[in-house]
Order: structure tokens, then sequence, then C-alpha cells
């Protein structure tokens, strides 16, 4: 890390960073995680910052909390560019790129009205299945409707 | 796999040879369509139509007091506690603790699935929404097969609603497992949805459409005629422009090939004329009774009924 990002926020102990996401999608790769600042741990954002690969990155820290590799991927969805390293004592170690899981679940909202998963009463999560990455393509596992990535952005708020 | 114990919720989680295992079943089925075969005594089978139905409900119906077993359930939801504002979950969870296995209609897509992660008894999907009607592609090929001895080979024509009909997505989804020739027909504003289109590019099914009924009727071995499903259009209006924009007559069927078939899983409007029905071409009663003893072959393999 170069000291001009040190200026900003300081190294964690051990927890996760999660770098090189697209400008501007930091509280997205936050909510994709489920983290809304109330749970007590520490999470610094950096925003809009210099990227060699980007040209404008964000930078999320999440200190004092283990995450799984299966709920970091789902950052995917919103940041397919993110990379994560997990810290512990102050080392990396492991760092990988982020893939989109096989199975998404009740994250984002299936647009068709008529699904069961939109009913307010059931006791029912969103289901989707991956059946492409590039271009991102997802079924609904319950009504079996098609989601673009236009679809997801807009069900989670993307514009 | 293997039938017993089994969910239907789309045609697709069954293989081929699981469809013609039921076939069989369905052709030994047959003899005691108007008798009785006492191998599902003590089983019940709960009919949990939360959507009107006529030919689905009474023949899961007849095929279980055929085969000694017992019925209880609900058509419509106005006698039930879903009018006191009872969710499905709830009403499935109680009939998994009453009965051996449960069919369910519902105007929502997904909802068969979801009874079947509710309950631990098998439940059938006997239509969701616009999306799934397993049996009934299951009778229509079993029609077929029937008929003509074989599915392979067959050049089959569907006229009607492709965007709206759940029966023409699970008939194509079953077609899929055989090598038919496909003739799609319909209004414009009525071609099938992305998902199915998708489906069969993804299986690499041939098929063609067409707007013009005589354009294809020299061709097929068998004409599947589907209403318009008027309950299904989002807008009224959109329902209006299509209405009665096809019509299967004398002046039609006159270009088909001797053997043509016309099927449909029924109930029709006015897309058939009735004048058709004392043609030899028309199979749709006949398919309608067969809805029976695919039923019975049905329950039977998922119950688990021996006999000899």
């Amino acid at each position: 890390m170069s000291s001009k990002k040190e200026l900003i926020i300081s190294k964690i102990r051990s927890g996760v960073v999660i770098d090189h996401i697209p400008a501007g999608r930091a509280l997205l790769v936050l909510r994709m995680l489920g983290i809304t600042g109330r749970e007590g741990f520490r999470v610094a954002l950096v925003m809009n910052v210099e990227s060699g690969k980007l040209g404008i990155k964000d930078i999320v820290k999440v200190e004092g909390r283990e995450l799984t590799k299966d709920e970091l991927n789902l950052v995917a969805l919103v940041a397919p560019t993110a990379t994560v390293n997990i810290i512990r004592d102050y080392e990396v170690v492991s760092k990988f790129k982020v893939v989109v899981p096989d199975v998404i679940e009740g994250l984002i909202k299936c647009k068709n009205p008529r699904c069961i998963t939109n009913q307010q009463r059931e006791p029912i999560k969103s289901r989707f299945r991956v059946v492409s990455r590039e271009p991102l393509k997802l079924v609904c596992d319950y009504c079996g409707t098609i989601h673009d990535l236009g679809d997801i952005e807009k069900s989670l708020g993307i514009t | 796999m293997g039938w017993l114990g089994r969910d239907v919720i789309t045609v697709l989680d069954f293989t081929r040879e699981d469809l013609e295992v039921l076939f069989t079943e369905a052709l030994n089925m047959e003899k005691y369509a108007k008798s009785r075969l006492d191998i599902l005594n003590g089983k019940v089978l709960a009919l949990a139509f939360f959507e009107p139905s006529t030919r689905t409900r009474l023949s899961f119906e007849t095929a279980m007091l055929r085969l000694g077993g017992s019925v209880i359930g609900f058509s419509g939801t106005e006698a039930t506690s879903m009018a006191k504002g009872e969710n499905l979950a709830d009403t499935i969870r109680m009939l998994d603790s009453y009965a051996n296995a449960i069919v369910i209609r519902h105007s929502l897509e997904g909802a068969a699935r979801f009874a079947a992660e509710v309950a631990e008894s098998p439940v059938i999907n006997a239509g969701d929404g616009s999306q799934n009607h397993p049996t009934q592609a299951m009778l229509d090929l079993y029609t077929m097969w029937r008929e003509f001895g074989t599915i392979d080979g067959l050049s089959i024509g569907i006229l009607g609603d492709l965007r709206y009909a759940r029966v023409v997505n699970s008939l194509i989804q079953a077609l899929s497992y055989y090598k038919v020739k496909l003739h799609l027909i319909s209004p414009e504003p009525l071609k099938p949805r992305r998902e199915l289109l998708e489906f069969m590019s993804s299986r690499g099914m041939a098929y063609d459409w067409t707007d013009d009924p005589y354009k294809a009727i020299g061709d097929v071995d068998v004409l599947y005629v589907v209403r318009i499903q008027r309950e299904r259009f989002p807008d009224p209006m959109e329902y209006e422009r299509v209405r009665g924009a096809y019509r299967v007559d004398l002046k039609l069927i006159e270009r088909a090939k001797p053997s043509m078939i016309i099927m449909h899983p029924l109930p029709r409007v006015d897309e058939v004329d009735f004048a058709v029905d004392s043609t030899h071409h028309a199979r749709y009663f006949k398919q309608a009774g067969l809805g029976v003893p695919l039923r019975m072959a049905l329950l039977k393999l998922i119950l688990g009924g021996d006999h000899e």
C-alpha cells in the first residue's frame, strides 16, 4: 500500500480489505456484505482515490469481522473488478479476485411481480442461479425469469 | 432416479427414460381407468387448488379413487382459512401433516417449488401461474405416443397463446427430449417469452414461427391448440387486441394431412370450431380422457403402489 493512502486510513490489524472497487460503489459493497455500520466493528471507506488499474476506485476495510469467501464473492455483483485481501496481524494472508457465486440468495428482488418470492407474507427468500458470468445472467430459481446485469443493478438500486 | 417419493415441479426434473416408464405404466392403467385397483388403500391425496380447474383436479381425484386411495382438499380459497389471511406456507404445512402427497395449483409462478420446499410429502405441480404444468405435458406426450407409437420424428404445430400458456412452456420442455419438428404459430404479441426461446436454443431445438396457421397446417402431424389466457394478461386492452385472432375450423383442416390430429388441453373458448369435434382429426376429448390413467400411473409411481 502506498503512503498516500495511509494518509487517509491506517492499516488494519485483522480483517478484510476490499480493493479495486469501481468508484462510487463502496456503499453498495457494504450492502452486499450486509454491513450497516450498526454492528459495532470498525469499517473504513475510501472513495474516489487514484488507481493505476481503474483510474479512480473505492476501497473498503472491515476490521474485526471474519467474512467467508462466499459472502465476499457477492461483492462481484456490484464490483466485478474487486480484489479481496484477508489480513491477520497486519499481514496479507490471502488475496483473491471476487467471482459471482453460483447461487445468490436473498439479495436481489425478482423482477416478475407474479413470482412467489415477491409475496410479502410468505417465509421465502429470493434465489437465483447464475447461468452466465460474462455477460452476467441470473435465473430466478422459482419462476425462471431471466435477469441481466441491468435488472440486477436496478434491483440493487444502482443507476 | 425413479419416481418414488419425487416432487413433480417441472418436466425437466425428469428424464426421457422416466417419462417412458410413466407412459408404459399409464398404458397398463388404462385397463383400470373405469374400474378399481386397490393399491393405494389408506393413502390420502390433498388437492390444493388455489385457482380454478376442471379436468386436472377431477382427473387427479378420479385417479386416486380408482387406485383405492382417498382425497381431501379445496378448490378456491373462499371456504378456507386463506380467506382469513393464512399464507401458502402454513396451508401447505397443514396439508403435509394430513396427506401422503399434495397436488397444488396456484396463480403465482414458483408457488409449487416453494410448496415442495415447505412440505416433506411429494408435491405435484398442477399449474403455477404461466410457468409450468408438467402433468399436462406428460399427458400430451402420452397422447402423441399412444396415437403414433412414437414421438421422435413428429412434426408438431403449437397454435395460440405461446406467451402466457403454461402448458406450452411445459410441452416444449418435454418435447426437448425428442427429435421433433416444431412450428410455432401465434399472433405477434403472443410469441413465446425470452425464457422459452432461450431454452429452445440451449437445447438445440429447431423451430419456425408464423402468425398464419395456413402456412404450417399442411406439414404437421399434431396441431396443438391453446386458448388465449385472458386471466394472465397484465392489461385487458392487450387481450382485446388479440382476442379471436385465430380459429381452427373445417376450412383450415381441409389442408391438413389425413392423419393429422388436433389436441387441446381444454377448456376451449372459440379457438376450435365445434364443427371440428366430429372430424376424425379431433383428439382433445380423448386426450382429456387419458388424463385419468396417466395420473393413476403418476400416483402409483410416486406413492409406491404395487400390483401384479
